[in-house]
């Protein structure tokens, strides 16, 4: 299996860190995604043997942008010690962004443009910009353009106080109108998703990160978050429920379509905050420096269909595509971690990749992507997003992190990372050790 | 080059006259400066095609820093000090006298010397660059400013703002200067020249309007000028004679309380300022130069002056011998252990560009050390000392571990945990192993020796002692203590490193107690002899503050803890013997279970703020004598208390363990508040006489006993006839 990358040079993902996960509103709630990302940026660098003189460019992705701190990734270089010759580029493919982050360098350092970089991405949904509504902000602008008071008085005089109600980010698909979980509720029916398997899927996630926790797997891949103000640290995520009972999760009522509705609080992911940082360098540098990579990038594909069909199966679509790419089959991948938005969007990918009709029909496969048992050893096996949260730009960052220390664990060679992402686009890299 | 004034003229007809002394950094005003400025101000005087002057610095971040300190210490007679004043006086009352207007323009320091140059201006500017600053630091010599600053700042600022600025030698930021109105305009930097030909510019039309204008008009305008309110109270207490008085009595009051009346500069200023408030400009001057020519010859400030000479000396000492071998440079840094300590000793270094990372036995106790951190830089944002990114940048170079990762690219590693020899020597090893070859290790003990801690070393040239100071970032000093096996790389690092944040480094030999603690502990043992003979508590403390202390030396117990003091008492004397035997009844006082401030039991009261300078009667019952406490006599009290100091650093010097007698006096004033004006042990020797000094040891151990044993250095100094200083 070792053929050389597609890309180019081949890049190593060198060393990788995240913040803990926490709920949106709890542990940072006081923070901002620039606290967060530095937290793990600087951590990274902190633990790394690499010279930050030797990072020339930070690709960052970040869903919900900062008014402050519009280009996180620069003001992440600005607000440390980091060199100020490393550039900073902010970037937003939704629930895909570190992906995004992490492909986008990795392409730059493949066609040797740059040998190193620092990836990753943030979100704190704690510190989300709230807005005016459209006739106030028109108001606004325009009276600081008039010059005189009167002029500046008249801007105002249509503003109606319903115009000053804030308006918090939107939730909805722009295109369909609907939530996320509304689409989610659709995919279940249109695969036959039922409600006990969404919920034993939930559990699974729990169980099975309690236990990594347990093992202490997770803590060596997080960097604490101090919070000087009150002289603590965060040093472990917040989500996730060791206690977990099926009962439980069963109990809990529909939230998107109470009459008919399979999707509730506990087997969708949570709101979260959080931070994830890798960095990224060509494998003839790393050689050169004397380092040890967690692992390699072997190639990665995106997708997009239709949002008014099924929004949340972009992944089936990008694993199909980075397979067919490195001519591997599923069955040839030890480790895949596919992001949990919800339960029921879960399943449906695992449905769909092993059906072979959907291939037929809608990837112009004449055989299906593969199949892959979700309860089994090979799938989530350290939990997902449902357990640990979904910072949503971070949570790439988790998987590839998470996915390349349990293959070293193992002993094994290939590990697959996969998102949906809002605008029916998917995501889904390939990563190998050696 | 060897001129430092060059003058060139505008196309406005503006004169520029650039200060660029040859060969030097900085510009200081001395007798070359003096005679070019008479010069210039000669070749001004008949110009009459001369519309205006800007007075502006050819140094990249100086506008003049000063006197010529050296020509200072050369005086050598108060008619000749006065002299000197006077001729600035002249020279400044030439420039303020020309009928074109003329303006500062200043980037940089501008201290002293050249803050009068810029006060005798009719108007300054300056810019808005972070090595702008501006202030009279001559109190800090024993000095008063010389060259009118004492009648032209209480003019300009109004009398409380000079008092403030004079007596504290508190200098002012381009923001405080202009809301202080010491300045008239704050600009970019790169606008500065232009900015100040402007300004002459509209003075010279103000002026012309000016006299055009009716003289009732130009009242009103000046009333409504002085209607802004910090005008109007300075107006009430500086421009009227009651109000004045009122405002001079109490700073009178201040001076005595905060120098004790060990300093004559600071009443010879006020003294000079009155005058010249309550007779006039003319009579103020004369004043002042007859106080600055006492003041110039005066013993207080001749050691003042060598105390400054001895810290320039110490910035250019390397701490080795070798001049090929240069500090390495520190831009990682380990901390072991996040405590008052470490997080002060964190702060410094993060402060200076120096990622910091704090190794503490969990990660609640290292976000404990990260908050102190915090704690410290909060309040410079909120005084806007810091900028929110300064600080921003400040916080991200301190991080906090439970374990040694990230030590691997340390240049150095400072542990600050508790004083015990095992937990010091298993760190050592740990933090050995996890750090490169070349990584410097040092322990900030106070007491442990260094050479036993690196007993257990793979690389003991690496390991070395730092001793800093509580707080870290308050206390000057910083003790520099090498092994016999310490390389001279690791050393040089070392005094590199203290230099970085600003600390007077000295460097000495390893022993118990290095310098500054061995020579504290007699000074402690005699202030507890003279206790368990009777004393009272607060009439022996204001002995010594009276001496010149800042603090008593039970007060001084308390604060750095009895019972740490009595354990380091102990140390000592299985150190050195029968002159450091502690005193047994003290042991009652510790059993009571007082430890000092820290557990707000102690010789003093701790309970209530309204009487923290009250003393806990109660301690006299563990005591002897009892509540019947005896008079003492101060003089007699003085001299056992601070000639065991004395004596204890003559042995340091003796033994080696000081490499010269400068350190020491440095050492003692920086570290333990010796009295800067007695100038460190080694020159109050010098000055009172080693023979002097040395019968009064005798008569101490004839009637005393033999912990009075006149150290050797001071028995061959008085023998000689030699003094420890030049």
């Amino acid at each position: 299996m070792g053929t050389p990358s597609r890309l180019g040079r081949r890049v190593a993902i060198v060393s990788g860190l995240r913040t803990p996960f926490c709920k949106a509103g709890t542990e940072y709630a006081r923070l901002s995604s620039l606290d967060l990302a530095k937290a793990a940026v600087v951590e990274l660098m902190n633990r790394s043997e690499v010279d930050p003189a030797e990072v020339e460019a930070l690709v960052y992705g970040n869903v919900v942008p900062s008014v402050a701190a519009p280009n996180v990734a620069r003001e992440i270089v600005l607000s440390t010690n980091l060199p100020r010759h490393i550039h900073g580029t902010t970037v937003m493919r939704a629930c895909a962004s570190s992906t995004e982050a992490t492909t986008n360098a990795a392409n730059a350092i493949a066609v040797g443009n740059i040998d190193v970089a620092i990836t990753g991405g943030v979100d704190c949904l704690s510190d989300v910009p709230i807005l005016f509504s459209r006739s106030f902000s028109d108001a606004l602008v325009k009276g600081s353009q008039a010059k005189k008071l009167p002029d500046r008085l008249k801007a105002f005089a249509s503003i109606r106080p319903k115009d000053l109600v804030p308006v918090p980010p939107s939730i909805s698909e722009r295109a369909t109108q609907r939530t996320m979980g509304q689409h989610a509720e659709m995919m279940a029916k249109e695969h036959a998703i039922g409600r006990k398997e969404q919920d034993e899927l939930a559990l699974q996630s729990h169980l099975r990160a309690a236990a990594a926790v347990e093992r202490g797997y997770i803590g060596s891949e997080l960097a604490p978050v101090f919070l000087p103000d009150r002289g603590t640290a965060v040093s472990r995520d917040n989500h996730i429920r060791p206690d977990s009972t099926y009962e439980a999760l069963a109990r809990l009522r529909p939230v998107f379509d109470k009459k008919y509705g399979t999707v509730t609080a506990g087997n969708a992911c949570p709101v979260t905050d959080g931070a994830s940082a890798l960095l990224l360098m060509a494998e003839e540098k790393a050689k050169a420096l004397g380092l040890t990579p967690m692992g390699f990038i072997r190639d990665y594909a995106y997708s997009a269909v239709d949002p008014h069909w099924q929004l949340l199966i972009g992944p089936t679509f990008a694993i199909g595509r980075v397979l067919e790419r490195t001519g591997m089959k599923l069955d040839d991948i030890d480790l895949v971690d596919l992001h949990e938005a919800f339960a029921a969007q879960v399943l449906s990918n695992v449905k769909a990749m092993a059906s072979k009709t959907f291939a037929e029909e809608h990837l112009g496969r004449s055989t299906a992507v593969g199949e892959i048992d979700w309860a089994g050893d090979r799938f989530n096996v350290m939990g997902g997003s449902i357990a640990y949260g979904h910072p949503f730009a971070a949570t790439a960052g988790r998987q590839m992190i998470m996915v390349l220390n349990e293959l070293k664990r193992r002993g094994k060679q290939f590990g697959l990372i996969a998102q949906c992402a809002a605008g029916a686009m998917g995501a889904a890299m390939i990563l190998e050790r050696e | 080059m060897s001129q430092t004034i060059t003058i060139r003229r505008t196309d406005e007809g503006v004169a520029i006259i650039t200060l660029d002394a040859p060969d030097s950094k900085v510009n200081t005003i001395n007798t070359q400066l003096g005679d070019e400025m008479a010069a210039a101000l000669q070749q001004l005087e008949g110009d009459t095609s001369c519309s205006g002057v800007v007075v502006i610095s050819g140094k990249p971040d100086s506008f003049i820093v000063g006197a010529d300190i050296d020509q200072l210490a050369r005086v050598q007679s108060a008619a000749e000090g006065q002299r000197m004043s006077e001729l600035g006086h002249q020279m400044l009352d030439r420039l303020e006298s020309l009928k074109i207007p003329v303006v500062a323009a200043i980037h940089g320091t501008c201290l002293g010397g050249g803050l009068e140059l810029a006060l005798a201006c009719h108007s300054r500017i300056c810019t808005d660059h972070k090595s702008t600053t501006m202030g009279l630091p001559e109190i800090q010599l024993g000095l008063i400013p010389g060259a009118g600053g004492t009648q032209r700042l209480p003019r300009l600022v109004g009398v409380q703002t000079a008092l403030d600025m004079i007596l504290t030698a508190r200098n002012k930021r381009p923001r405080q200067a202009l809301k202080a109105h010491l300045v008239d305009e704050v600009v970019p930097r790169a606008a500065l020249e232009q900015a100040a030909v402007a300004r002459v510019s509209k003075l010279a039309r103000q002026r012309k309007q000016d006299s055009q204008r009716n003289v009732l008009q130009k009242e009103l305008e000046e009333l409504r000028r002085l209607a802004d309110s910090k005008e109007l109270t300075e107006l009430l207490l500086g421009g009227n004679p009651l109000g004045r008085m009122f405002v001079f009595k109490k700073a009178g009051e201040m001076v005595q309380s905060k120098t004790g009346g060990h300093y004559p500069a600071p009443f010879a200023a006020l003294r000079a300022m009155e005058i010249g408030l309550s007779r006039g400009l003319k009579k103020g001057l004369q004043a002042e130069a007859e106080e600055f020519g006492k003041l110039v010859v005066s013993d207080v400030s001749r050691r003042l002056v060598e105390i400054y000479y001895a810290t320039q000396s110490l910035k250019k000492d390397t701490g080795v011998t070798d001049p090929k071998i240069k500090s390495q440079k520190v831009a990682r840094m380990g901390v072991l252990g996040g405590g008052l300590m470490g997080s002060g000793i964190a702060f410094v270094y993060a402060n200076k560009g120096v990622e910091v990372r704090i190794k503490e036995r969990d990660l609640d106790r290292a976000a404990s050390a990260v908050g102190a951190v915090w704690d410290i830089v909060k309040p410079r944002v909120k005084r806007k000392q810091l900028t929110r990114n300064e600080a921003e940048r400040i916080m991200a170079r301190v991080s906090g571990t439970a374990d040694l990762s990230g030590f691997g690219r340390a240049d150095l590693v400072i542990e600050a945990v508790f004083e015990d020899l095992q937990l010091k020597q298993r760190l050592l090893q740990e933090v050995e192993s996890a750090t490169r070859e070349q990584c410097v290790f040092a322990s900030n003990t106070s007491s442990l020796p260094i050479t036993q801690i690196a007993q257990v070393s793979g690389r003991p040239e690496m390991v070395l002692g730092m001793h800093f100071f509580s707080p870290v970032h308050k206390m000057p000093l910083l003790e520099v203590i090498v092994t016999e096996r310490t390389s001279d790389q690791a050393t040089a690092t070392a005094v590199g490193c203290g230099k970085l944040v600003g600390k007077q480094v000295i460097v000495v030999r390893d022993g118990v107690g290095f310098y500054t603690s061995r020579i504290l502990s007699p000074y402690m043992n005699e202030a507890a002899h003279v206790l368990a003979e009777g004393a009272a508590v607060e009439e022996l403390d204001r002995a010594l503050t009276g001496f010149g202390f800042p603090v008593g030396p039970i007060k001084l117990m308390d604060e750095v803890g009895i019972d740490v003091g009595a354990k380091v008492a102990k140390i000592m004397y299985e150190a050195y013997g029968e002159r450091m035997h502690p005193v047994e009844s003290l042991a009652a006082v510790i059993e009571d279970g007082r430890m000092g401030r820290k557990n707000k039991r102690g010789f003093y009261v701790y309970d209530s703020d309204k009487r923290k300078k009250m003393v806990d009667e109660t301690v006299y019952d563990l005591l002897p004598g009892g509540h019947r406490r005896k008079p003492i006599n101060v003089d007699q009290v003085q001299k056992r208390v601070a000639l065991q100091m004395v004596n204890e650093a003559m042995h340091c010097l003796g033994e080696g363990i000081l490499r010269n007698p400068r350190d020491g006096d440095i050492g003692a004033i920086f570290g333990l508040g010796f009295p800067p004006f007695l100038g460190g042990p080694f020159r109050f020797t010098d000055v009172r006489g080693a023979q002097v000094v040395l019968d009064d040891m005798k008569r101490l151990r004839d009637t005393l006993g033999p912990r009075f044993e006149p150290a050797p250095a001071l028995v061959d100094a008085a023998k000689d006839n030699r003094k420890f200083r030049d």
